[in-house]
């Protein structure tokens, strides 16, 4: 059989803020590089993400939040995947994101943040070239 | 590797379930293994496939429909298809948007899957997917096609019973008499039944209906709804459970059933003949001198058609 790889990722709103323009500008630039995008809509509890990510067994989540509240909500995120044994996937963040509390959510398992000013080409490129290799 | 993968999932295991739907969908070379470990569980889910065209609510109604199978007891999986674009290979799947409600439901599994390239208005694994969701266990399995047209006819042959979401926006009489997805839905449904329109549409399709002699003993029921409001869903609900019964009182439901397998393994050899012959050609193993001679128009396909597979094995009658 030949077998077909595609990077799946899910775009996830976690907390309360209602402003989903660049989740969907990304999701659909994330579309034309050839990706499948999950998009599950606005002010989703991080425990929706993680189930959402579970069943649809995503490679990447990118999370999106502009209401300040990333630094709870992101690695709460992380955290969940793990208890669910989905360590393996790659989780990034966007929105705004002030450049001090960058390091603080890499140790808790964001790996990259892409904050004001990010190049959507730039995010496309890191999620190809990190997403993980599934067998 | 997929026997434990397999177990895994028969112990409830939801990260398993989702690992094996994507080596399902990505055509994994363990795809016979784990289907021989799944096979023998099979037969006990309904599968209901839900298609009308593109903003019909499909995943609105497919949102409330699970929402009163949890109340009714049953445990709910469903595939939702979305298209995947020609031009990049890549999706967007929305339909999980309008199903949030179920997110933390461990009694519902949601899947989200790009067409990929298949245009009958499912992808080619759904099937596959069917039957590890039957395995899994659960009761009730919903499939939501891509926005579909006419003909796109891919779900009859995966589902049980077939609904047809249509609005009232959907066509006059004319249109309603078309060929395709019309003949041969078990449901209609129009959803947004407030909206203009829907009381002649449902007179137009229940005429129609009438007149078209049903060899099954089965007229199928045009029904309306408004998703959004929660209004006719228990009736839609309902005349699901009619037709099933139906289906089962009259032995219907097995030879539907047998039929879609059949179905399912010539779509399969077709599927996976043309690709083995077709990388053998292009990676020029054989026949590399005949596809030089097409193109050059000194040979005509028909001729080199029935070479290659006379070639290949004895192929051709």
């Amino acid at each position: 059989m030949t077998t077909v790889q595609r990077i799946r990722v899910l775009i996830a709103k976690p907390g309360l803020d209602g402003h989903d323009r660049g989740a969907k500008v990304l999701a659909l630039a994330l579309r034309d590089a050839g990706i499948e995008v999950i998009y599950t809509g606005l002010r989703q509890q991080p425990e929706q993400i993680a189930a959402a990510a579970i069943q649809e067994d995503v490679d990447v989540v990118g999370l999106s939040c502009l209401s300040g509240a990333h630094n709870v909500l992101f690695p709460r995120v992380v955290e969940l995947l793990k208890e669910q044994g989905a360590e393996d996937v790659l989780v990034v963040g966007g929105g705004t994101i002030p450049e001090h509390d960058i390091p603080g959510l890499q140790a808790n398992g964001v790996q990259a943040l892409f904050g004001p000013g990010s190049s959507i080409a730039d995010i496309v490129d890191y999620i190809r070239e990190h997403a993980p290799q599934r067998s | 590797m997929p026997v434990e993968l397999v177990e895994k999932m028969l112990t409830g295991d939801q990260r398993a379930l989702a690992r094996l739907v994507s080596a399902v969908e990505r055509q994994s070379a363990e795809v016979p293994e784990i289907m021989q470990h799944v096979t023998p569980l099979l037969g006990r889910a309904y599968c209901v496939g839900i298609t009308g065209p593109p903003g019909a609510g499909k995943s609105t109604l497919t949102d409330r429909l699970i929402a009163h199978a949890r109340q009714q007891g049953e445990t709910v999986g469903i595939i939702a298809v979305d298209p995947t674009s020609p031009f990049s290979g890549g999706a967007i799947l929305g339909d999980r948007i309008r199903m949030q409600q179920h997110y933390l439901d461990a009694g519902v599994y949601i899947r989200s899957m790009a067409s990929r390239g298949h245009h009958g208005g499912l992808s080619h694994a759904a099937k596959g997917v069917i039957k590890l969701l039957d395995a899994f266990g659960k009761d009730l399995i919903l499939v939501e096609t891509v926005g579909v047209g006419q003909t796109e006819l891919d779900v009859v042959a995966a589902a049980d019973t077939t609904v047809l979401i249509l609005v009232p926006e959907s066509g006059d009489a004319i249109q309603t008499i078309k060929a395709g997805i019309m003949e041969i839905a078990d449901l209609f449904v129009i959803n947004k039944a407030d909206r203009d329109g829907a009381e002649r549409l449902q007179r137009d399709l229940q005429m129609m209906l009438h007149v078209r002699h049903a060899s099954d003993g089965w007229c199928p029921p045009v029904l309306s709804t408004q998703a959004h409001q929660d209004l006719g869903i228990v009736e839609l609900y309902e005349a699901i459970t009619t037709h099933r019964r139906k289906l089962s009182e009259t032995g219907q439901l097995t030879t539907r059933r047998r039929q879609n397998r059949r179905q399912e393994l010539l779509d399969l050899l077709q599927q996976q003949l043309l690709a083995a012959l077709t990388a053998q050609f292009e990676n020029g193993e054989t026949h590399s001198g005949l596809l030089a001679q097409v193109e050059e128009g000194t040979v005509d396909p028909y001729t080199a058609v029935q070479q290659m597979l006379v070639e290949s094995g004895g192929l051709w009658r």
